[in-house]
């Protein structure tokens, strides 16, 4: 059976000053999610994650465009739909959480009718059906008293409880895909472990398949089934969870699990030196070549390609060996 | 909150205070009104039997306390020119005021307020710049310029409405859009950042990730948002208009307070000048009071933070 959602060659590219300049922001991503299946995305900030999840729901900002590439999302192309049929599409069968939970709820509208809406609008409930549906999820997400709080407003509520509602929102028309990107950043650390859990719970429950952003390693070795590592437009490393904390193939993933706090250990963490790319005026060759401590001759002018790695593990770097065996056994797709 | 609103009534009481010492002083300084009040070539005895007649005579320090008393009672006193209360000429002519001042709210609302949707909605097309246009034009060109323009096409060349006067619909028209003119400008800016920071927000950004209806997203979710600031300006500047469209009434001979205001700087009438600049000062306080008491009930953080 084809996969859920198949990305393959996707480039997004921001036209700033009048056309002039070209920010590569997502430049040849290509991954696969399953139903259900949880993808964690990572890399550190302005590597380009948020423009990935954009371009899946077609809401990029003016100033962007997917110029190449293709997005297959249950047998469907995605790329080249028209506006209307994306905007049928999102919250009906792609859902989105944001990063600030206490910006993405409308000030001036009731929980009922925000929770309410993607039901309303893509389901077509109305009435009691649709109060009932809005109780229901508000309970999902163990909102408590759900019958009061429905006719409070955002202000009333504490930010864990906001986001928590942010999650009712995106669970409301069933999709069969949630990108969630960062959702816990702004939150505390017991709120945001209570968040996950929840999350998780309602992924078992319902079959979701989900897209986890973070620059957390630590959220991602929880949550997620796979891992995609992105640096500068591209993602550098893809891989079993279990596979990649276990053997890290890219200098750059090596540097991020360096740069993880771990229980226990006394010695200062090791922090990447240097700054990630400006991506209006990338480096030569490999884009992390700059920064990386294994740094070759060929990094400085040849961009890597892509490296079967292991089963479902590939790489972008000079050094990766490929697996002979699982290269020519199984073709990648 | 109590604190708040305390505090917030004591500076009104301070800013009218001070408003009515400035006035009190400048309208003593444009002459003396025995001189207008007396017939040509009055003799001496009789300026200073005018004079005493009405207070005048008097040191302004006890001229003042006795204006003040009898504003304290309700009263503006007596008008030099009519022999009338201010308080009954300022409220006959208010009602004219009123109807101006609406009609003009009207007509700016109806072009500001979509314009400035449009604009944001369609930021840095054709329509953004022409509104941004007539936005400059608006907050550049005067409304007595405008005025006179007007009358010149519309009355004198097309004769298509009258030149000025009160009477029915059509005599609203011109003096209407030029007090509006300006305002309609103001509105349209303000809609349009209103709505440019709102479509911005990460509210509107979760609202088109549920997929709604783009109509949906921009004439609820985004439009109530945008909307507060805009109608705190425009209740504002209702009362502004009520009680300062002199230069517009003037042009227009439309008999409304400002009007009034023209008549008694020119007649030298010390109590009608006095009292409806107060009365004006007092509405303008009121309205700023109210709505900093109202904004600080919507919004929590002003209220904690106070
Ligand atoms: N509106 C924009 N205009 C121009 N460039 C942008 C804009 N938004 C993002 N970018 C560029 O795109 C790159 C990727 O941004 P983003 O996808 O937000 O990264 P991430 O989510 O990983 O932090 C950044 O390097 C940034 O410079
Ligand atoms: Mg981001």
């Amino acid at each position: 059976m084809a996969p859920l959602l198949h990305v393959s060659d996707l480039r997004t590219y921001f036209f700033t000053f009048g056309g002039t300049r070209v920010v590569k922001a997502v430049d040849g991503v290509s991954f696969t999610l399953e139903a259900g299946e949880t993808l964690g995305l990572v890399g550190e900030s302005g590597c380009g994650k948020t423009t990935t999840c954009l371009s899946l729901v077609g809401l990029l900002p003016p100033a962007a465009r997917i110029v190449g590439g293709s997005i297959r999302f249950a047998g469907e192309e995605l790329t080249g739909k028209s506006p209307r049929e994306l905007r049928r599409l999102r919250g009906r069968r792609i859902a989105m959480i944001l990063q600030d939970p206490m910006a993405s709820l409308n000030p001036l509208l009731t929980i009922a009718r925000q929770v309410g809406e993607p039901a309303h609008f893509h389901l077509r409930l109305r009435g009691r059906p649709l109060r009932e549906r809005v109780l229901g999820l508000l309970r999902a997400v163990r909102i408590p008293s759900p019958e009061v709080r429905c006719r409070e407003y955002p202000h009333q509520m504490s930010g864990g409880m906001r986001q928590r509602i942010v999650g009712a929102i995106a669970l409301a028309a069933e999709p069969q895909l949630i990108i969630a990107d960062e959702p816990t950043t702004n939150l505390d650390v017991t709120i945001q472990a209570q968040y996950l859990n929840l999350l998780k719970e309602i992924q078992q429950q319902t079959g979701v398949a989900l897209i986890f952003v973070t620059h957390n390693l630590g959220i991602v070795a929880k949550m997620c089934d796979k891992v995609a590592v992105m640096y500068a437009g591209k993602i550098v490393e893809q891989s079993p969870v279990r596979e990649l904390f276990n053997a890290p193939q890219h200098p750059y993933t090596r540097a991020l699990l360096g740069a993880m706090p771990k229980l226990g250990r006394r010695e200062p963490l090791y922090a990447i030196p240097g700054q990630p790319p400006n991506l209006a005026d990338p480096p030569s060759g490999c884009a992390f070549h700059p920064r990386c401590p294994e740094v070759i001759p060929r990094c400085v002018s040849e961009s890597p390609e892509e490296v079967v790695a292991g089963n479902g593990h590939t790489a972008r770097c000079w050094l990766v060996q490929p697996d002979v065996e699982v290269s020519r056994g199984r073709p990648s797709a | 909150m109590p604190r708040f609103i305390a505090q917030r009534v004591a500076y009104s009481l301070v800013t009218l205070f001070l408003l009515s010492m400035t006035i009190f002083v400048i309208v003593r300084l444009t002459g003396d009104p025995a001189l207008l009040m007396a017939e040509p070539g009055a003799r001496p005895e009789d300026l200073a039997r005018i004079r005493a007649q009405w207070g005048l005579d008097r040191p302004w320090p006890v001229q003042y306390v006795s204006f003040i008393r009898n504003v304290v009672r309700g009263e503006l006193g007596r008008s030099f020119n009519y022999r009338l209360p201010v308080s009954e000429l300022y409220f006959q002519r208010l009602g004219n005021s009123l109807q101006l001042a609406l009609a003009a709210t009207l007509i700016s609302v109806c072009i500001g307020v979509p314009a400035g949707i449009v604009s944001a909605v369609r930021v840095n097309s054709w329509w953004d710049n022409l509104g941004k246009a007539v936005a400059l034009l608006g907050l550049s060109i005067p409304g007595f310029w405008l005025g006179l323009v007007l009358i010149l096409v519309f009355a004198v060349w097309l004769r298509w409405l009258p030149t000025s006067g009160a009477g029915d619909w059509r005599h609203l028209i011109l003096p209407a859009v030029s007090l509006g003119w300006y305002f309609a400008a103001s509105l349209l800016r303000l809609t349009r950042s209103s709505m440019l920071e709102v479509l911005g927000s990460e509210y509107i950004k979760l609202a088109r990730l549920k997929g709604l209806p783009e109509a949906v997203v921009i004439g609820l979710h985004a439009f109530k948002n945008a909307l507060i600031p805009v109608f705190t300006l425009t209740g504002v500047n209702l009362v502004i208009m009520v009680n300062a469209a002199v230069v517009i009434e003037v042009i227009f001979a439309w008999p409304g307070i400002g009007r009034l205001l023209f008549e008694g700087i020119f007649q030298r009438d010390f109590p009608l000048v006095q009292g409806v600049v107060l009365m004006a000062g007092f509405m303008i306080v009121l309205v700023n009071l109210v709505v900093d008491i109202l904004y600080a009930l919507i919004d929590p953080r002003i209220r904690l933070t106070r």
